[in-house]
């Protein structure tokens, strides 16, 4: 049973959720994205109770509002690095941003048309986040997106979704057990198990 | 982006094991074709070939070879039988119609047929030029041989021994084409017709032009300039159109087709004749059912095959759906935290398993036909090149709908695992 208290997070706005392995932090991430329903209590975006949502209607809303960055890539060996972000736009049914843009903005662009199979790991990573942000979502949700990479590379990503989220006005949840990132994100709490 | 190229996407991802299925489903699904094909033809030719004729009558020996020979032209004659015997059995008050034949020549590989313009009613022939035989040696050719030996009106021809080529050849006196038949589809097209009299008289030749070498100087020479202008004569002569032809001399015809007057005949001739005669009776249809009883075993063989090859695809469509499907859990759980619904991702599921069945079904269908296209432009002047490989049977749509049946119910328990994925599980497993 992991209890969480009260958290509020506004449109721009960036929150560290920190704490050890095991401790509940990816749980926590799944309520809030609403891959994991709780047992009480509520997770609220822009008005709308996802908790409450169910079936096909979370799965649509979750594509529209939330972006999520996994701990690892998880790009679909089968398509090509654009074809992964146009998967985001055929599914949430949303025309979202201009990837060619977004694929420059994060500068994987000569990468657009290569097998994923073929991209380096923060390359991959990079593919990730770009997927996440393809719809413009209101909430970017990034699962210990910094484990695999050195202290440059951490970084970049982390100046990478703080900067792409506040230029989409998306609020920026991390969890982490990386000390690293909590030089670059001020706001934070820490998940003990108790 | 769609679901198609989702699924398309993935089946070209890997190729190989995709290939493998297509190719085996494709395997089983061609002998169906081919045996679809075969069958819906050979029957309906069969069927055509010996459309009007009730019995065959002719020498002794085996009743199917009788019927293979002459009403399909395909086996060798049983023999002879003796024209006095067959007229005596035409004026029969159960007999309806008898239509003679004098088989045994043939032009490269093509047989010739001695017969007279009853025949031609039989079959319905009409001609595309020219006309029916009047005279001794004019012929009338079927369409097939006209194409493939190149010939034209008045061309001249030898025919040769035998009914088959290589044979020595009647060279005394040419064969003329006064007509060539417009194309029916039947057997008529792979014959060369001609009148009983064409068939006496070449045979005659050869034992005449053998007497005059051997006993030349017996011969009276003023005799012999005589019977040759009267043999020169009889080849100017109209020859029979409709029954027997007249002849001094005691002649003999290969076989009669025989209709019968009323259905007390279907009882009474076969058993008059092959008891009462020298002659053997054998009814087409008859013997015909005994054939395909006889095919019937390896027919069901073949098919069992394809049954086999086509589970077997089905298990391997199956394997891969289900074996990709277990790597692809990720995939999956990616596609529903981007919005997929349960839903889409069994439809992709199943589209790809209906994706690879239909290009089998295509794949397979094509095979059967270009196979037996292959076999047909291998085998000519056989009844198999009558066969037409680019005719396509409603049955085979059927071949369409087992196909995607198999992909399916290959698909039902991916789709079923798919529609239970848990995404946060799959995700935070790591």
């Amino acid at each position: 049973m992991l209890d969480f208290p009260d958290i509020r997070l506004s449109a721009g706005e960036s929150l560290l959720v920190l704490g050890k392995s095991g401790s509940g932090k990816t749980t926590l991430l799944n309520l809030l994205s609403g891959l994991l329903k709780p047992a009480s209590g509520k997770v609220m975006l822009d008005h709308v109770v996802i908790s409450d949502l169910s079936g096909q209607e979370l799965d649509l809303f979750r594509g529209q509002h939330i972006g999520i960055v996994f701990q690892k890539p998880h790009l679909i060996a089968a398509l090509n690095v654009k074809q992964n972000l146009e998967l985001a736009h055929f599914f949430s049914k949303k025309k979202g941003q201009n990837l060619d843009q977004l694929l420059v903005d994060l500068g994987i662009e000569k990468k657009a048309n290569s097998s994923v199979l073929t991209l380096s790991e923060g390359e991959a990573q990079r593919v990730s986040i770009a997927r996440a942000l393809a719809n413009s979502p209101q909430l970017l949700l990034a699962d210990e997106p910094t484990s695999s990479l050195d202290d440059e590379n951490t970084e970049k990503v982390i100046q990478l979704l703080k900067t792409q989220a506040s230029k989409i006005g998306a609020a920026l949840i991390i969890v982490t057990h990386d000390q690293r990132v909590k030089a670059h994100v001020s706001q934070f709490i820490e998940v003990n198990p108790s | 982006m769609n679901l198609f190229k989702i699924s398309w996407k993935y089946l070209t991802f890997r190729p190989l094991s995709t290939g493998l299925n297509i190719f085996l489903l494709a395997l089983g699904l061609a002998i169906i074709t081919v045996l679809l094909l075969i069958q819906d033809q050979f029957e309906k030719k069969m069927n055509q070939d010996a459309a009007g004729i009730d019995l065959v009558v002719g020498a002794k020996g085996s009743p199917l070879q009788l019927i293979l020979s002459s009403v399909y032209h395909i086996d060798f004659p049983t023999g002879n039988i003796k024209m006095e015997e067959a007229k005596r059995l035409s004026s029969n008050r159960l007999v309806k119609k008898v239509i003679p034949l004098a088989l045994g020549d043939n032009v490269q590989g093509y047989r010739i047929v001695g017969t007279n313009h009853d025949y031609l009613g039989l079959y319905k022939v009409e001609f595309a030029e020219g006309k029916a035989w009047e005279e001794p040696f004019q012929v009338a050719v079927g369409a097939e041989i006209a194409k493939k030996l190149n010939l034209k009106l008045g061309d001249e021809f030898t025919g040769s021994h035998g009914i088959s080529m290589g044979s020595h050849d009647h060279d005394q006196h040419n064969f003329v084409v006064s007509g060539i038949m417009a194309p029916r589809g039947n057997v008529v097209d792979r014959l060369v017709l001609t009148s009983i009299e064409s068939v006496w008289y070449t045979h005659d030749e050869e034992v005449e032009s053998s007497t005059e070498s051997t006993d030349s100087l017996a011969v009276d020479s003023d005799m012999h300039v005589e019977e040759s202008a009267d043999a020169h004569a009889k080849f100017h002569q109209p020859v029979a159109l409709t029954g027997f032809p007249e002849s001094a001399e005691e002649r003999e015809v290969t076989t009669l087709l025989l209709q019968f007057r009323n259905p007390m005949a279907a009882i009474q001739l076969p058993r008059m004749i092959n008891s009462g005669t020298s002659m053997q009776a054998a009814s087409p249809s008859f013997e015909m059912s005994r054939l395909f009883e006889l095919l019937g075993v390896g027919i069901s063989l073949l098919q069992g095959l394809a049954v086999v090859l086509i589970v077997i695809s089905g298990l391997g469509i199956f394997i891969a759906l289900y074996n990709s499907l277990k790597e692809r859990k990720y995939d999956l759980a990616i596609l529903r935290a981007l919005g997929a619904s349960r839903i889409q991702l069994v439809v992709l599921v199943f589209l790809e398993g209906i994706l690879l069945t239909l290009l089998g079904a295509v794949l397979g269908i094509a095979l059967g036909h270009s196979f037996l296209a292959l076999v047909v432009s291998q085998s000519e002047q056989t009844v198999v090149s009558a066969l037409q490989p680019w005719i396509f049977l409603p049955q085979e749509l059927w071949i369409v709908t087992y196909a995607l049946a198999v992909g399916i119910v290959a698909s039902l328990i991916p789709a079923w695992s798919a529609y239970q994925t848990s995404i946060a599980k799959q995700l935070t497993k790591a």
